[in-house]
């Protein structure tokens, strides 16, 4: 097997330098979350949300005013294409009366065709979906690993579940520094990554997976060689589908609706981890578990089973 | 022979594009929006006993939803979702829902059983009965009977006396459910209802009803969601549209990058897409804003499948193969990672089925059904329309798989 030894990156020659940039990434992250914790949404913390979609443009100052009229003094957003979109988060469930009170208001201002979406969440509902969302992410990552101690080997296994859990810390992260909301859609895009993410690794092991069966890699250099081939065998697909991707999640994030817009946010921000942790970091983890395998007398590589 | 491969491929392309153009406007028609998009109202319940020292059963719990079927059934609204929840919760989806004051107050209320004298009079209310000690057994002639007990023998016995020869009727909030006679005074608190003729379900149904009567449960809300319509029809056009455009765009690009399979790959997406769609309705599944947005990412994986194979046949190419075995050894090669990625996707994908609810079951739902119906366009039927073309020898040349001649080496 000729691997292209064309102009080449290598890789696994500077897995230190990527090593070191993931767990700065992961140290500011932990940080992050300790300080400035999870701005959460509606869906993890007990409270009401109200989003209007008025008839005309809307002042901020005229929301915040009628507001405070009720006696709430809570700041709304106001957003939207046309400044017609305003978004008031409480921190009390409101009774249905409260909220017909402020629709009444608010209709009586911003016009009678204004549409609402009320959420109204309690606070036990709130922690459970916070720790089935833990528990999830968990048993997916177990199951997968399980599958992929299967159908390659556990060094793939546990290279792979370290780089997809370090792209759902990622994205947990940097909604942490940026303060950003999370909400049940996230759970989803966070998930998503995961999904996404083991794509990827799947496609650069099975890749290494079957260059081990071509090639000799009796000393590291060999070994080096082989990953850093596999990774560039790869890359195209790897670009190609990130790219492509990114595009529909660009659109989305773009002209999407005001709902959708942080979903596909997380998406973006899980898919280029994802693209990352597969190129630096999954398969340099591999090379590590395996040159300590190396140092043992020479096996020849495990012949995998089709 | 070599001609008919590829008139085969183009009526293969010719048919589906028509199926798909002929039916989409009916399909798109049909797709059950969720209530995020259509607007409406969902509320969820937690239900606990009325009377301190009851407990909630599951059959109680599901007699509960039942019977909030049948009131939002009369107040007229259509397609409402009712779905218990674990032990004690119960979901309630109704889209397209203006009036939510009145349908909050209408579940709200306690489930009312009651027996009634002929002039209206409310004789007996569910409490009267014997928690869960309804059952239902068979007379002398096999039919089945509905066989109570209460808890106030002497006050049945008053109301039995009261009553002979005439009717004491058994009501379900102001509905009629059932209208035995009453013959003698029945003295000791138990006593059997005959039926008649019904059938055993007709029985059990009674039964079920009496015992839900005899342990009210009371519903506390939850979670509560409501959404102006026009809200949720700006999402859905908002999220389409970009959606669209994206797929459009990446669509091209597929066929300028690969030429021959980005064409067949973007043959394979649409039709990808409108298979989901199809699939989406015969299961009668609820497409929901995060469903839009798993259905959206699956036309991602999707096209990843498509870009693992036309790398690999470009790679086999290169090697220096013929078109021919550069296809076969290519599809082979990538079909192993295929599956694998789409496998462990799936599992994700289920884990989040099981322990989620709600937005996330239909986003996991979404999920799962994209992955499959991609291995079969994404995988077989790309596969099949590129197998057409290689053999027809019409696009021979590596420059219709994007690859350029120099790049070739010998073997």
């Amino acid at each position: 097997m000729r691997f292209d030894t064309n102009i080449r990156y290598d890789f696994i020659g500077n897995r230190k330098k990527f090593f070191a940039f993931s767990i700065i990434l992961v140290a500011v992250g932990i940080l992050s979350l300790l300080i400035f914790r999870l701005n959460l949404g509606i869906d993890f913390k007990a409270g009401t949300t109200m989003d209007t979609a008025t008839d005309h443009a809307v002042e901020q100052q005229e929301v915040i005013s009628i507001l405070k009229e009720l006696g709430y003094s809570e700041i709304p957003t106001v957003g939207g294409a046309n400044n017609d979109r305003i978004s008031v988060r409480f921190g009390e469930e409101l009774a249905s009366e409260k909220i017909r009170e402020i629709q009444t208001a608010f209709k009586a201002e911003f016009g009678e065709g204004s549409s609402f979406e009320v959420n109204v969440v309690s606070a036990d509902m709130a922690r459970e979906l916070a720790i089935k969302t833990i528990w999830a992410i968990l048993a997916a990552s177990v199951l997968i690993m399980l599958y992929v101690m299967i159908r390659f080997e556990w060094r793939f296994a546990l290279s792979a579940n370290i780089a997809i859990l370090y792209d759902c810390f990622v994205v947990v992260a940097v909604f942490s520094m940026f303060r950003l909301e999370v909400d049940l859609p996230f759970i989803a895009a966070v998930l998503t990554t995961l999904g996404y993410s083991i794509n990827d690794k799947i496609v650069i092991f099975d890749r290494i997976r079957e260059n081990l069966r071509f090639s000799s890699t009796k000393n590291d250099k060999q070994l080096t060689e082989l990953v850093n081939a596999s990774i560039w065998q790869t890359m195209a697909r790897n670009l190609y589908t990130v790219l492509t991707v990114m595009i529909v999640t660009v659109f989305i994030f773009l002209f999407g609706s005001e709902s959708i817009r942080l979903f596909s946010l997380a998406i973006l921000i899980g898919l280029i981890s994802g693209a990352y942790s597969t190129v630096c970091i999954a398969s340099s983890l591999w090379y590590e578990f395996k040159k300590r395998e190396k140092k043992k007398p020479a096996s020849a590589a495990k012949q995998p089973t089709v | 022979m070599v001609k008919k491969r590829l008139l085969t491929f183009v009526a293969v392309v010719v048919v589906l594009f028509a199926a798909i153009a002929w039916t989409s406007p009916s399909i798109l028609k049909d797709v059950k929006l969720g209530l995020d998009l259509k607007g409406g109202f969902e509320v969820l319940y937690e239900a606990s006993p009325f009377d301190e020292g009851g407990e909630v059963t599951p059959q109680t719990l599901k007699q509960t939803a039942k019977a909030l079927e049948k009131r939002i059934d009369q107040s007229g609204v259509a397609e409402p979702e009712i779905l218990t929840e674990g032990a004690n919760r119960i979901r309630v989806r109704l889209p397209g829902v203006e009036n939510e004051e009145e349908i909050r107050e209408l579940l709200a209320k306690p489930i009312n059983l009651t027996f009634r004298a002929p002039d209206g009079t409310v004789m007996l209310d569910g409490r009267d009965f014997k928690e869960n000690s309804a059952g239902v057994a068979y007379d002398n002639f096999n039919r089945p009977i509905v066989t109570i007990e209460l808890k106030d023998g002497d006050k049945f016995y008053d109301v039995t006396s009261q009553l002979v020869g005439q009717r004491l009727s058994i009501y379900l909030d102001e509905e009629m459910i059932s209208d035995p006679e009453v013959t003698y005074p029945i003295p000791g608190g138990s006593a059997q209802i005959s039926l008649g003729n019904a059938k055993k379900a007709d029985a059990e149904y009674l039964r079920d009803l009496i015992n839900m009567g005899s342990l009210p449960l009371k519903l506390t809300e939850k979670y509560t969601q409501s959404v102006g319509a026009k809200l949720g029809l700006n999402s859905l056009k908002d999220t389409v549209t970009a959606g669209v455009i994206g797929s459009l765009i990446v669509l091209f690009f597929m066929v300028i990058v690969f030429r021959v399979p980005g064409f067949v790959a973007g043959v394979s997406i649409i039709t990808y897409a409108w298979l989901l769609v199809l699939v989406h309705n015969w299961l009668n599944a609820t497409l929901t804003l995060p469903g839009i947005a798993a259905f959206v990412l699956g036309v991602g994986m999707a096209v990843d499948a498509n870009i693992i194979t036309a790398e690999r046949i470009k790679e086999e190419i290169r090697s220096g193969k013929s078109m021919s075995s550069s296809l076969k050894a290519g599809s082979k090669n990538s079909f192993r990672t295929i599956m694998d990625a789409n496998i462990t996707s799936i599992i994700a994908s289920v884990a989040l089925y099981v322990i989620g609810d709600g937005a996330i079951k239909g986003f996991a739902l979404t999920m799962i059904f994209s992955i499959i119906v991609s291995v079969i366009t994404n995988i077989y039927l790309s596969r099949f329309l590129l197998s057409l073309l290689v053999s027809s020898k019409a696009f021979n040349k590596p420059k219709h798989y994007g690859v350029k001649e120099e790049q070739i080496r010998a073997l």
